[in-house]
């Protein structure tokens, strides 16, 4: 390829909170009755008023600082002009140019290539901004009466919406996956949100640009990259994220090579076409008017509460990593499943714990076991830790066999393999793996292999 | 009876002696609104007579326990209720019930206040003599011929003619101070923040402050202290505790020791941003003055020297939030379209979209939000040395129905003393000062932010002394 894409996206997350980000409605919408939690405020009725949610504010403060973002000492909420039908008030409350948080990081790792276990490589993607904001209404076009009919629900209007702005960092639509993976399990490990994309509660903007070959190199400065920048909206998967990018990047080669120069622009992913299309051109840009929101006071935060709101923080996916590894002589590809889910994680240590304790102790189920049985066995993570760690334990036994059995086993096979047994001691060594093939063979599957192994070794030396 | 000779203090005082029952004030009321509100188009909407009375009845067998038992009242039709419409004096809302109350409506019925009516008003907030109401303009109560003052016209003209004991009104730039003065009534803007804006509807949210007009500063003082106070429901309502405005009223019994600044400034720029002032105005001002000093005050001289940049300021800001505030009538809801904005709404969002757009924002909203804090800091700077600052209302008494109807602009410049209150969050109090052939004229005087019971007791002297609201209209 001649070309090396330039990807920037913009992540919005619904927190979790209780209540709405301006008013006391249930945040909670999803599958609920249409317009039936709303107030004067989310409906934006004449005369209401915002009062924000201060737990909203703390959580998208708690997630700058979870991606080691500066907290803004002084921050305000802005108003974003614009008629949709779905914004009640004829602006949206948003934050325009004092954001709660700026110029964060997060390390993303990424496979060099589509082989299982080769080498990751790590990659910052820088964070321009987290802000806080609300989210809209939404449309339902139905038919009503026989006639077709564009509804407005409500419930959603008003939920708080955190919105995650990155630089241009990304060169593949690889990088792209990793981030959005990595942002919603750090989201779910802060307990802030399900970010859950079917049910709309993270959603994706990429903006993506081609830059010509001769430019690409680690650094790229700011007036090397592409003087236009398309934009797509209205994406709920990591799937349709991934297609429509790779969709754009083929897009956009055929412009570039047929020499046409590309216009700045939002083009929106149909899911059923699998394509992207023009919605707004460069010039019919939005001007969103901005202004200081003068119905809600300008923000401060103390050094204090900052890090009142730091200590909430509980130990993210890489510490976990880090830690699994050190305690517990896990590997990094173990702990990249264990850590994938908290819950996952969480289920781990249980089971670390139970099998340390009591009648499992005789076991010695190491923590590797559990491990390997978390990571191979699909394991159910309702099941409660001591059942598991029993399962384990019964499967042990079953598995276990003598060592007069493997000895036994062992003369067996070397002196039906006499050959083998000869190139071994003219120095072959690696013919003991296939002795040590014949030997598991013979067990039928059973017995600890490094016992066997190092048993064989033993026998082997001996000739 | 007639309701027009009672103020709410001497109402409450026969209530509770058992001379007088609500329902006495209702019927006078509503005999008054029955005579009078067609010909100077007042009201917007009425309550009807039945729930009135049933209302007067409960209050009457009651025992007038609450500080407004049986009070009526009318509110400016940009109040929020539930019983009665709310426009705005907007035909976009001509057919809007609101599913809601605002706090200060809740508090008043709390109070035990009867909400009568609501009055008309320039539509949206937006003007200074009443006429830019899409229901047509109402008429100063002292002369049918004359504008109410704006933009609470409806609000004022009510109280003087009797069809009340007290109205509310918004103020964002002189909206409560300026009818206040055309129809002889006090008439308080109160910090911005000291009481709520829930459910009033907004014309600029950063200056828009909710008051009342009322015949005496006791009365005024008694609805304040219904009102103010924090509402969780707006966050702009100041973390400041209430005072007890009414015994603040009688804590001065004369003017010795108040200090009362009075800007050179004011005179100057008034007589260049207008034809000058209006000269049996100025008189009538400059006697206020002496009033002031006889009775022990100082008077100082200060500096106010931006308040020449504080109408451009005003006019910028006030439409930026005005077109932003408004975006919210798109013709999907309330019924009505965009089609049924008047002239000056129009005006509004044209200029207030001009001066947020890409490009000129930096010039205009931007330039304008730095000025407004030198406004601030120049009245800091002034209260460092004087109690309360005097000033007009307005540079000439009402003018006639249709006298400016041609020239918006003309009308912009007259705000200029009662705006830079507004920029600066400030207190406003109006206060009758005589009249100017038939009609009535107030003066300002401004304190600093949460100084209303200090106003409130300078006022309340200056009041004994001149007695002016005991001159009733002659209808």
């Amino acid at each position: 390829m001649k070309y090396t894409p330039i990807i920037g996206l913009e992540v919005h997350v619904e927190l979790g909170t209780t209540s709405k980000m301006f008013c006391s409605c249930p945040a909670d919408y999803f599958g609920k009755k249409p317009n039936t939690q709303c107030c004067p405020v989310c409906l934006g009725l004449p005369g209401a008023l915002p009062v924000p949610n201060k737990k909203a504010i703390e959580q998208t403060i708690l997630f700058g600082l979870a991606v080691h973002s500066t907290i803004a000492e002084e921050s305000k909420f802005d108003r974003k002009n614009y008629f949709y039908p779905d914004l009640p008030k004829g602006y949206q409350i948003s934050q325009y140019d004092e954001p709660l948080a700026m110029n964060g990081s997060i390390n993303i790792k990424y496979q060099m290539s589509k082989i299982k276990n080769s080498d990751q490589k790590s990659k910052i993607i820088r964070i321009r901004r987290v802000h806080i904001e609300e989210d809209t209404g939404k449309l339902q076009h139905m038919v009503v009466g026989g006639k077709n009919v564009a509804c407005i629900d409500f419930n959603r209007s008003g939920v708080p919406l955190m919105e995650i702005v990155t630089e241009p960092d990304f060169r593949s639509v690889d990088e792209v996956d990793q981030y959005v993976r990595r942002i919603q399990q750090i989201i779910r490990y802060l307990g802030i949100s399900g970010a859950d994309m079917e049910r709309g509660s993270m959603r994706i903007e990429p903006s993506i640009s081609l830059l010509d070959i001769k430019y690409q190199k680690s650094n790229i400065k700011d007036e090397e990259l592409p003087k236009y920048r398309v934009e797509i909206k209205n994406i709920n998967s990591f799937r349709f994220v991934r297609k429509a990018l790779e969709y754009e990047i083929v897009r956009q080669t055929r412009l570039l090579e047929s020499g046409v120069a590309i216009d700045q622009e939002t083009r929106g992913y149909s899911e059923t076409q699998n394509v992207t299309v023009s919605q707004r051109g460069k010039e019919d840009a939005m001007d969103y008017r901005y202004f200081p929101e003068p119905d809600i006071p300008p923000m401060r935060f103390t050094q204090d509460q900052i890090l009142k709101i730091k200590d909430q923080i509980s130990e993210l996916p890489d510490q976990k990593s880090e830690r699994f590894i050190r305690e517990y002589g896990l590997t990094e590809y173990d702990t990249d499943h264990l850590i994938d889910e908290l819950k996952t994680a969480v289920f781990f240590e249980k089971c670390v714990i139970v099998a340390n304790t009591g009648v499992f102790k005789k076991a010695n189920i190491t923590p590797k076991i559990i491990a390997n049985w978390i990571i191979n066995k699909k394991t159910d993570l309702s099941i409660n830790e001591s059942q598991f760690i029993q399962n384990i334990a019964s499967s042990l036994v079953v598995m276990t066999v003598s060592d007069e059995d493997i000895y036994s086993a062992i003369k067996h096979v070397l002196r039906v393999n006499v050959q083998a047994v000869e190139d071994f001691k003219a120095g072959k060594d690696q013919v003991k793996m296939f002795l040590f093939g014949n030997v598991i063979k013979e067990l039928k599957g059973k017995g600890d292999k490094q016992i066997i192994m190092e048993l064989l070794i033993k026998e082997l030396r001996k000739i | 009876m007639n309701i027009r000779d009672y103020t709410i203090q001497s109402a409450l005082k026969e209530m509770r002696a058992g001379t007088l029952r609500a329902k006495d004030l209702i019927l006078s009321c509503l005999e008054n609104i029955e005579r009078y509100t067609e010909t100077y188009n007042v009201l917007l909407s009425v309550a009807a007579k039945e729930d009135l009375l049933a209302e007067a009845k409960k209050i009457d067998s009651s025992g007038y326990d609450k500080p407004l038992s049986g009070i009526p009242i009318v509110l400016k039709d940009i109040f929020s209720t539930t019983s009665l419409r709310t426009t705005a004096g907007s035909k976009v809302l001509e057919n809007y019930h609101a599913p809601y109350e605002a706090t200060v409506v809740k508090k008043l019925r709390e109070a035990g206040a009867i909400i009568i009516g609501k009055a008309n008003q320039d539509a949206w907030a937006h003007g200074s003599t009443g006429e830019n109401s899409d229901f047509g303009p109402t008429s100063s109560a002292y002369d049918i011929k004359y504008v109410a003052g704006g933009s609470s016209s409806g609000s004022a003209t009510a109280v003087a003619l009797g069809m009340c004991l007290a109205s509310t009104g918004t103020d964002t730039g002189g909206s409560i101070r300026v009818p206040a003065s055309f129809n002889n009534l006090v008439g308080l803007k109160p910090t911005y923040g000291r009481v709520s804006r829930y459910g009033i509807i907004a014309m600029a949210s950063s200056l828009d402050s909710v008051g009342h007009m009322t015949k005496t500063v006791y009365d005024n003082a008694l609805m304040l202290s219904v009102t103010a106070g924090i509402d969780p429901y707006d966050a702009t309502t100041g973390q400041k505790s209430v005072s007890d405005y009414l015994s603040a009223i009688s804590s001065l019994q004369s003017l010795k020791g108040i200090t009362i600044g009075v800007s050179p400034d004011y005179l100057t720029v008034g007589k260049k941003a207008t034809d000058g002032m209006n000269p049996e105005l100025e008189k009538l001002t400059e006697e206020a003055l002496g009033v002031f000093t006889a009775l022990g005050a100082t008077i100082k001289e200060i500096d106010l020297p931006h308040t020449k940049d504080a109408l451009e300021t005003y006019y910028v800001l006030c439409p930026s939030e005005v077109s932003s505030n408004l975006g919210r009538y798109d013709g999907i809801r309330y019924g009505n379209t965009r089609d049924a904005f008047g002239l000056e709404a129009r005006r509004r969002i044209m200029i207030g979209t001009y001066t947020l757009s890409a490009g000129y924002y930096d010039a205009y909203y931007k330039t304008a939000q730095k000025v407004r804090t030198l406004v601030c800091q120049e009245f800091e700077k002034a209260f460092e040395t004087v109690d309360v600052v005097f000033a007009p209302v307005s540079p000439s008494p009402s003018p006639l129905i249709g006298e400016f109807v041609n020239d918006p602009l003309a009308l912009y410049l007259s705000d200029i003393y009662t705006v830079p209150v507004n920029l600066a969050g400030l207190a406003g109090l109006s206060l009758p000062a005589g009249f100017v052939g038939t009609l009535p004229v107030g003066i300002q005087l401004i304190g600093k932010q949460w100084s209303e019971e200090r106003l409130y007791a300078i006022s309340n002297v200056y009041e004994k002394k001149t007695e002016w609201y005991k001159r009733r209209p002659k209808v």
